[in-house]
């Protein structure tokens, strides 16, 4: 038994170091503007989508804002709290957290330190018994994307340039922040095509469905061989074993929150892109200059906060008379004329 | 989608399972709780993913992944043996610190807490290579691996002291069985064939990703214990759970039965094992008994 508590202190001791070790990134901490603290969410930096994102618009800051950015990746479960605190504690200008999976630790805290600015990426907004919305608290600004109207449009594409009347949806855990995803994405879909048929399918319905990329696989392949040439992803790195799907079978699929190209070059038809670096950084510099408020601030297609990637890569996968259309359809959800469902 | 493609899905699901049961098999016999299986499946499929990057080949990768559980296993056998630590709390230890330690080394070795570069595969051949692309050796051997487990157990020396050493290490110990050194052998193997099934994933991705094993090392000792300990019993167990997923992954487009409820399967069927519904649920006698 004393040898058990040995070992655990042991571990437990080498995890604060780790702990301790990723903390200050490497950013700079020694501008002269706001102490930022930043706590990404499962994946961490590397991931090539949200949490670079948002390492990204932490990062510019620093330079061009003289923020004090510190980054703190989390491990498992608790830990995301106390990063969270730990920021809190010190007293920093604004402490944001990367994530939906932040909802619940945000808002205590920002009720624990009424001084302190807070900001969450992809908040959830909870609502009461009777169904009203819950607004956060006063010194939180809930940072929200509208991913259903730039789903909607890569949907869209999928529909007008994918070829078949098939096209497939595979999200990672079955929640409504990814039905969103889901929602916008056949709304475009039957938009421009009302007998198109979407196959869906999710990986879990656990935090697990967001990185098992050999489910994502094979989700993906099933629907390739019922008949899908696209396939639209919204589930982290489970998504990843879609992109290797398309790579063996010679499919496309479309990337998520940030360019995925790369992934697998050539059938990565486009990608629904989710503007997490201008969102932190609008954020840092609200604190900086003083006009930091709390509430939800939206950002969609008319704020650039959402939208799809053509570039020099993917311009030989979309025809322009398809490119034509699909900005068609976004000037007339700017306008309000389309209105996209977030729910399904 | 026609029933070849069914089956190979069905198939290409399972090998993880068919690897980490197979080695948790031999753990379990040995009266060691085998919990650590999922670490040793992640812990293989990062060792290859790095084997693989650094030479260019699947070969050396299957080699890296297999070491790399081999020392996993290694540990939690020191851990359990020769210190006596709790088995449970052992098995937990080492899935959190391979979580901890692949992450560790991924940002070390590529700058990503998230997943690494993409790596060499084997190259699919055979006359099922539409089906089973880019498994190279992996399938057959993930086939493999339950019957020689079974050879292994009922048809050996070795397999005899094992199952003495599970039921009565006591009577074992005063037969001459060297008891630790039976056990030190069927953990460091559980992490090995485990690791195996680890290897496959990151192969079959061509990269490594944080997590990747998703649980798979619970759902194959789920199998065991629906398998009742029995290597073969444990196989067939993996390929229905294989069969389930692949049922849930096809049925979600149906709206027939929610596939929540298809997934559910593995895990009601292990219920329904441990509650004795299908015959007895009879563990090792010294199962999890620190001597």
């Amino acid at each position: 038994m004393k040898r058990l508590f040995i070992l655990v202190g042991v571990l437990l001791a080498a995890h604060l170091g780790l702990l301790l070790a990723h903390r200050g990134g490497a950013a700079a901490e020694t501008g002269t503007g706001p102490s930022v603290g930043v706590v990404f969410d499962v994946g961490g930096r590397g991931d090539k989508s949200f949490n670079d994102g948002a390492y990204l618009g932490g990062t510019r800051a620093a330079r061009t804002l003289g923020a004090r950015v510190r980054f703190i990746e989390p491990g498992e479960g608790s830990d995301r709290e106390a990063g969270l605190r730990l920021l809190a504690a010190e007293g920093s200008d604004l402490v944001l957290g990367v994530g939906f999976i932040f909802t619940d630790d945000l808002t205590g805290l920002a009720r624990e330190y009424p001084k302190v600015h807070f900001a969450g990426v992809d908040y959830a907004l909870q609502t009461d018994a009777a169904g009203n919305v819950v607004p956060p608290p006063s010194n939180l600004s809930a940072l929200k994307f509208r991913e259903e109207e730039g789903s909607f449009l890569v949907g869209a594409i999928a529909a007008l340039a994918g070829g078949s009347k098939k096209v497939g949806f595979v999200g990672g855990m079955d929640i409504p922040l990814i039905h969103k995803f889901e929602a916008g994405y056949r709304a475009g879909v039957m938009h421009v095509c009302p007998d198109c048929e979407v196959l869906v399918g999710y990986a879990g319905v656990t935090p697990e469905a967001f990185r098992n990329p050999g489910k994502g696989k094979e989700i993906a392949l099933s629907q390739y061989q019922a008949g899908v040439h696209v396939i639209f992803h919204a589930s982290g790195s489970t998504g990843l074993g879609v992109f290797e799907a398309a790579r063996q079978t010679g499919h496309y699929a479309i990337g998520v929150d940030a360019d995925q190209w790369a992934e697998a070059p050539g059938h990565v038809m486009t990608s629904m892109v989710k503007g997490v670096d201008p969102a932190v950084f609008d954020a840092i510099k609200r604190v900086k200059d003083g006009d930091f408020t709390g509430g939800v601030r939206s950002f969609g297609l008319a704020e650039d906060g959402v939208g799809y990637v053509y570039d020099e890569h993917n311009r030989a996968l979309i025809p322009d008379a398809v490119r034509a259309r699909v900005e068609q359809l976004r000037r007339e959800i700017i306008a309000g004329r389309i209105k996209v469902p977030s729910t399904r | 989608m026609s029933v070849i493609a069914l089956l190979a899905q069905v198939l290409r699901i399972a090998v993880p399972y068919l690897f980490a049961a197979g080695g948790g098999v031999l753990a379990e016999r040995s009266g060691i709780v085998s919990l650590g299986l999922e670490g040793f499946m992640l812990s293989g499929a990062f060792c290859a993913a790095v084997g693989d990057y650094y030479s260019g080949s699947a070969w050396v990768g299957l080699l890296c992944g297999i070491l790399g559980g081999l020392l996993f296993g290694l540990l939690h056998a020191v851990a359990t043996i020769r210190y006596r630590a709790d088995q449970v709390v052992v098995g937990i230890a080492i899935n959190l610190l391979v979580i901890g330690l692949t992450r560790f080394f991924l940002r070390l070795a590529f700058d990503s807490s998230s997943n690494s570069p993409r790596i060499a595969g084997f190259e699919g051949g055979g006359p099922l290579s539409g089906w089973l692309a880019g498994a190279g050796p992996m399938i057959p051997l993930g086939l493999l691996v339950i019957p020689a487990v079974a050879w292994l157990v009922y048809r050996t020396p070795f397999g005899l002291r094992l199952r003495a050493v599970g039921e009565h290490p006591a009577a074992a110990d005063s037969l001459g069985v060297p008891v630790a050194r039976v056990r030190y052998v069927a953990v460091a193997l559980s992490g090995a064939l485990a690791a195996m099934g680890g290897v496959y994933l990151a192969l079959d991705q061509h990269q490594f990703t944080d997590q990747m094993t998703a649980g798979r090392g619970y759902i194959a000792l789920a199998a065991i214990i629906f398998g009742r300990w029995n290597p073969l019993r444990a196989g067939v167990a993996c390929l229905l759970f294989a069969g389930a997923e692949t049922l849930q992954i096809q049925m979600q487009g149906t709206q027939a039965i929610p596939s929540q409820f298809v997934s559910m399967i593995p895990y009601l069927l292990t219920i329904v094992a441990l509650a004795g519904v299908v015959g007895r649920a009879n563990p090792p006698a010294a199962l999890g008994k620190a001597e």
